[in-house]
């Protein structure tokens, strides 16, 4: 019992509950034995290895992740990443709701690349029913893809700079992605959980004056994404922060199932949309940047040729544009065949798909998704393992997660 | 006037040195700092607080007196305690040897020097009594008995006596110019040479000033705060005003080092050309405007680095320290030794080495624009360099 009169008495009680606790824990604890078994006197340079708890609330790692890792002084011997910190079921909530009803769950995955995964979603659905989209839908569903890739990678960019220590590109970044949003507020009325497209094809048309306003845009931004090169891309102190950190080679990245920026980063040239052309990307002119070495400078490379190119894809979409239907023939309920399906697409990190088994009924009897994020995030350990702990802050930017996504 | 002895007018400076600049870095430095870089970023920075966002200092100031000041349970209290008061006194001591002016007359028949004292060992006081202020962040990242911290105090430990080294060789080859240690003796030869010591010593300037970037911790070589990386390192588990202490030694540190790159390179508070009769007229501003002219313009470079530059990695900071800065340090130092003794009783030699120095710098800089030129064309080409499909 506690004796110490400044305490009340339910102060006692708390202090002794916390005491009784405490011994049980220790107790409890294996390591609590070892204090009997006779301990080597530490020797003058006794190296100890440091565990190290590297998030959730890390500023570097882009959400809620936790790494724990092992440290011999800065280098990292082993790097484990603990996930489930933003984990709200979505996959389990898809089978409850009706298929339209799940569209809104995807933008809470990859929230800063809401777009993609309404994309994602509606095509699985839609080859789950066996619907063609209107022509126009495509086009504008492209120009909604590509801008939403620029905006993902405008964050990537922005805040892998910061993990690096060059603050500014992150102001120049989220100037041009806060443009980026006004288009989509304008488009759909929200700037960041979009809920841009529908089964068989979008809620709106766009607005007048919208397609002029994004070609000023989309000209305009080669000279910006100049301005974000012209900090880092020839830097030389950013180059010896990128070169040859985490280098993973093509036939990894497929073992590991790395898809998006990482595998094109490392001379393997797959994009969906142009190995699995979806909507109307196989009439579009663009290249897909391939870069050989597969550290994190060749995919900072690819990823700032893959912006250019996007605004490209914007730019043929926009002269492609024509008037007509927004909506393909849609059932009124939605209550696809007993089947089994799986579509995916090109998505700012890499494939993001949907498996559908669907039952008859008016929901899915499961629907599973393949999120790019979590399958890259495999690769941290071992392109962190050997570096040291300003290299895994890189790494992380390189790998380019979003928890929501990961933890889904 | 006979209260206004030189005994008084030494504690008056020293009253108003403490007392002004905790305000001009809490205000002047910092807000410019914010308001730069928010130019440079393409935003505003702060513009609420009093006109123009004027009073932000104050308002900074408020809240981190006001805040709470937490110290971890576990920690090493009284060294906890101590490491903040650590590192801003050795900063706050050494502004007392930096001569802001020759003498000003304050009232009739008063007139009294811009400095607190003239030390005969003046640089290397300075050199010693800064390094002291390293121990204040090493034991702080020590005693918050947290491991970032204690990551970021070995990182300081390390860079700071790294850095000791390459930025006193650099100015070991302005000694050998000055042939004095007392400052307001290096800028009155300066002015008796008529040659500031920038010119011979550009290669120990560049040193200096990358010496002492890395000393302040300041960007590109700021890694024992590291945000990104130690989430603030040294003083994660500082607040309020231990925290408050920290940043005014940093920020006098940052000050305190362009002040010396002002007195020792820069002649100090002396206008540019005073002996060039063409250029007469600005000897009509007074000279500590002068000086705080030049010092300014040092403290800008630091917020324009940090708004510039990445961060290194800390390997890569010590193989720069060790690997070039120090070579190059005592390569210059030879070559200046032996453009001294090549022209023996006259200073013809180091005007030599200027208009060599001069030179080479202006061919650097021609490299260096084509050099980028090139890489922009490449950037901008239509279809990018390495670029290729194999689909």
């Amino acid at each position: 019992m506690v004796d110490d009169k400044r305490l009340t008495e339910a102060e006692k009680q708390e202090a002794d509950y916390f005491a009784r606790r405490m011994t049980q824990a220790s107790l409890a604890r294996p390591s609590a034995g070892a204090a009997a078994a006779p301990v080597e006197p530490p020797t003058l340079f006794d190296v100890q290895e440091m565990e190290l708890n590297f998030g959730p609330q890390h500023p570097s790692t882009h959400g809620v992740l936790r790494l724990v890792l092992k440290v011999d002084g800065e280098k990292i011997l082993e790097a484990r990443p603990e996930i489930g910190y933003l984990h709200r079921g979505t996959e389990k909530l898809f089978e409850t709701e009706t298929y339209p009803m799940g569209i809104p769950h995807t933008d809470r995955m990859d929230y800063v690349a809401a777009a993609t995964n309404n994309h994602a979603f509606c095509l699985t659905v839609e080859k789950l029913l066996g619907i063609e989209i209107p022509r126009r839908a495509q086009l504008i569903r492209v120009i909604l893809d590509e801008l939403q890739r620029l905006s993902s990678h405008l964050v990537w960019l922005g805040t892998s700079g910061i993990d690096l220590g060059a603050v500014t590109p992150f102001w120049y970044a989220f100037r041009e992605r806060e443009q980026i949003l006004d288009f989509f507020e304008e488009y759909c009325g929200a700037r960041l959980t979009l809920n841009c497209m529908r089964i068989g094809g979008l809620p709106f048309d766009l607005t007048p004056g919208w397609t002029a306003r994004l070609l000023e845009f989309v000209d305009d931004l080669p000279s910006r994404i100049d301005e974000y090169e012209e900090l880092l891309t020839d830097n030389r102190i950013w180059k010896n922060r990128t070169v040859d950190v985490g280098v993973i080679s093509g036939e990894e990245c497929i073992e590991y199932g790395l898809t998006g920026p990482i595998l094109r980063g490392s001379g393997i040239a797959w994009d969906l949309r142009r190995a699995q052309p979806y909507e109307c990307y196989d009439e579009l002119d663009f290249v897909i940047p391939v870069r050989q070495n597969g550290d994190t400078y060749d995919r900072y490379i690819v990823r700032v040729q893959e912006m250019r190119q996007s605004a490209r894809i914007i730019r043929q979409c926009l002269d492609r544009l024509e008037a007509g239907d927004i909506r393909g023939k849609v059932p009124r309920v939605i209550k696809p065949v007993a089947e089994e399906v799986y579509a995916s697409i090109e998505s700012p990190k890499g494939e993001l798909g949907f498996y559908c088994v669907s039952n008859g009924s008016n929901r899915p009897y499961r629907m599973h998704c393949r999120p790019p994020s979590f399958i890259n995030l495999q690769a941290l350990p071992r392109l962190a393992k050997g570096h040291l702990i300003s290299d895994l802050v890189a790494l992380i930017g390189t790998i380019d997660i979003v928890l929501g996504e990961v933890d889904r | 006037m006979k209260i206004l002895t030189p005994t008084v007018l030494t504690y008056l400076k020293v009253v108003l040195l403490v007392a002004v600049v905790p305000a001009v870095v809490g205000f002047v430095v910092v807000l410019a700092e914010r308001r730069f870089m928010g130019f440079m970023q393409d935003r505003l920075g702060p513009n609420r607080v009093g006109p123009k966002g004027t009073l932000q200092g104050l308002a900074d100031l408020v809240k981190l007196v006001t805040k709470e000041d937490i110290t971890p349970a576990k920690a090493e209290k009284a060294v906890h305690f101590l490491a903040p008061v650590l590192a801003v006194i050795p900063a706050l001591t050494a502004l007392a040897l930096i001569p802001f002016g020759p003498s000003l007359r304050i009232a009739p028949h008063v007139s009294t020097p811009l400095y607190v004292t003239d030390v005969n060992i003046g640089l290397l006081f300075i050199l010693a009594i800064t390094s002291i202020g390293v121990y204040g962040i090493i034991l702080g990242g020590w005693a918050s008995n947290n491991k970032y911290s204690l990551l970021g105090g070995l990182r300081s430990a390390a860079q700071l006596v790294s850095y000791e080294v390459p930025m006193g060789l650099a100015l070991v080859a302005v000694l050998l110019m000055t042939r004095s240690l007392s400052l307001v003796e290096i800028v009155q030869r300066q002015d008796r040479i008529h040659l500031w010591f920038v010119f011979p010593g550009l290669l120990a300037f560049f040193l200096y000033f990358v010496a002492g970037v890395a000393e302040t911790n300041r960007n590109p070589f700021d890694l024992p705060e590291a945000e990104s990386e130690l989430v603030s390192g040294f003083n994660t588990e500082y607040s309020g005003v231990k925290f408050a202490f920290f940043f005014l030694g940093e920020y006098t540190a940052m000050i305190i080092i362009s002040c010396v790159a002002v007195t020792v390179f820069f002649g100090g508070w002396l206008p540019p050309f005073p002996h060039v009769p063409a250029f007469a007229a600005l000897k009509l501003i007074p000279p500590f405007v002068w000086f705080f002219a030049k010092a300014g313009f040092f403290v800008f470079c630091y917020i324009w680095f940090r708004s510039t530059f990445p961060r290194y990695r800390f390997d890569q900071l010590m193989a720069l320290g060790w690997k070039w800065l120090l070579p190059v340090a005592l390569i210059n130092i030879v070559v200046v030794a032996l453009a001294i003794l090549a022209t023996p009783g006259s200073t013809r030699g180091l005007f030599v080495l200027s208009w060599i120095f001069g030179a080479l710098f202006v061919v650097m800089l021609g490299l260096a624009w084509l050099r980028r030129m090139l890489t922009r064309r490449d950037r901008l080409a239509a279809v990018p360099r390495g670029a290729e499909e194999t689909a």
